[in-house]
């Protein structure tokens, strides 16, 4: 068995691997109950998933300029990620769109009351020069 | 490796029709952001899967493009769903409670 076949091997399995997160998260797409704990499952596929693919991709084609393009992939894909997830869960979270009772513990819910309640003060009270 | 890329395949297809349902029936359009996202992730890991296969090196840009796309359609969506509503309004109910699971 040549190394090849062996990295070919560790290829298709590294690309099941990220298949299967894939459908782990369509699944959990349908059977999560609200905003966040479907955000939780989306993340999957969209970091470990794609950088197994990647890495099943990079043994299939070997040492190569092909390799700077997937690790350009990974770090884009590792820094946007859980910036758009962050201001996907930001907008949920001002709209309320979670499932309270699911919570264990919000830590947010303090912070969010004393800003509110800034903001309300300071909009009841004298209008800001505009 | 025929067999590993029809199994792959058919896993991939599953799981973007599984996100495809979230994207028709979803209550809000952030559930429908999460799971346009999910989409996309599938498809960027079924384009290298398929650079994988052919040893093909020649839809990898496509990869890049789509991963920026994603990332900007999904910050300009969140921000314009927070959008419009003024802090002393009465709070909305809570949705995505009504559907099935």
């Amino acid at each position: 068995m040549t190394l090849e076949a062996v990295f070919d091997v560790v290829a298709a399995v590294c690309i099941a691997a990220g298949a299967l997160l894939s459908l782990s998260a369509g699944i959990a797409l349908i059977r999560f109950p609200d905003l966040m704990s479907r955000m939780h499952a989306a993340t999957k596929p969209q970091t470990l998933g794609l950088l197994l693919v990647l890495l099943g991709c990079g043994l299939r084609l070997g040492a190569g300029p092909e390799v700077l393009t997937l690790l350009l992939i990974a770090l884009f894909q590792l820094a946007t990620a859980p910036v758009a997830a962050h201001m996907v869960g930001r907008a949920g979270y001002r709209d309320r769109r979670l499932r309270a009772d699911l919570l264990i513990v919000d830590e947010l819910a303090a912070d969010a009351d004393r800003i509110g309640r800034e903001e309300d003060g300071r909009r009841s009270g004298e209008r800001p020069p505009s | 490796m025929t067999v590993a890329l029809v199994l792959v395949s058919v896993v991939f297809a599953l799981a973007g029709a599984l996100a495809l349902v979230r994207i028709i029936r979803g209550p809000s359009i952030l559930d429908r952001m999460v799971a346009t996202d999910c989409l996309l992730a599938v498809v960027l890991a079924a384009v290298v899967a398929e650079a994988a296969y052919t040893r093909d090196a020649t839809s990898l840009p496509v990869v890049v493009v789509l991963s920026v796309l994603g990332f900007t359609g999904s910050v300009a969506v969140s921000r314009f769903a927070t959008r419009g509503r003024r802090r002393n309004e009465p709070e909305p109910p809570v949705k995505g409670r009504g559907d099935d699971s």
